[in-house]
């Protein structure tokens, strides 16, 4: 399993701050965001391709190729907007 | 050293120079404090609140560290952002870089707030008239920060 969390107005439109996911059968962040849009509903909008949300892998940014294994925290969130 | 903190509390950035100071080999003192304002995007701001990640972001901003002090001579640094709900005129962040001459403090200085405006894991969310919104990202920031870019600089300085 992994553990996927969601931030700002990501978690608001998705509804849930974390939840528990299947490792996917395509074991990278690519994967997992195909397995999320594969739920219909807000998600393929959510997780537009030309929308400009983030992922980060084990509290590290990373990219669609990024492996996921058992037990890794992957968060998924807006583009960040602190200082 | 560095001393980086994330908090709700507020921060004085007196204190946190009274600490830097002990140490004679530093020369060069630069800092930069964000705070609220009280209008963005034509709208007025009654308050705001600042969301993270707890797990990643003081990796992040420790990671944004380790960068200046490897481009940087940098004797101190100190990192405090906050979090949770601030008021227009409240303090948001602190950056201190402490070095033995000016150009290392306020080079450092500001590349910490470049690459903490784009890459530490912070959201704000605004309260106006209109009700609430999130704040979104600004493509300013991303030219702020890719200028730090090694290469960026290299074409800098072959074009002076």
């Amino acid at each position: 399993m992994l553990k996927v969390l969601y931030f700002a107005s990501l978690r608001e439109r998705v509804g849930m701050a974390n939840e528990s996911v299947s490792l996917p059968t395509v074991a990278t962040v690519a994967g997992l965001v195909d397995a999320l849009r594969a739920r219909g509903g807000e998600w393929p909008d959510v997780l537009a391709a030309n929308k400009p949300w983030r992922v980060a892998v084990n509290q590290e940014m990373a990219g669609f190729d990024t492996p996921l294994n058992a037990g890794d925290e992957v968060a998924i969130f807006p583009p960040v907007t602190g200082g | 050293m560095s001393t980086i903190r994330v908090q709700t509390k507020d921060f004085n950035i007196a204190d946190e120079l009274a600490v830097m100071r002990q140490n004679p080999a530093i020369g060069a003192v630069a800092s930069f404090i964000g705070l609220v304002r009280d209008i963005n995007d034509g709208l007025g701001v009654s308050s705001l609140t600042l969301e993270h990640y707890p797990a990643m972001t003081e990796k992040a901003l420790a990671g944004i560290v380790t960068q200046a002090r490897a481009r940087w001579r940098i004797i101190d640094c100190t990192v405090i952002h906050r979090v949770g709900e601030l008021k227009p005129c409240d303090q948001v962040v602190l950056v201190i870089v402490a070095s033995g001459h000016r150009a290392d403090a306020f080079e450092a200085c500001q590349f910490i707030m470049d690459y903490l405006k784009t890459r530490a894991p912070f959201w704000k969310k605004e309260r106006t008239p209109q009700g609430e919104r999130w704040v979104e990202a600004r493509e300013s920031d991303d030219v702020a920060s890719l200028r730090w870019r090694t290469d960026a600089v290299q074409d800098a300085k072959n074009e002076a």
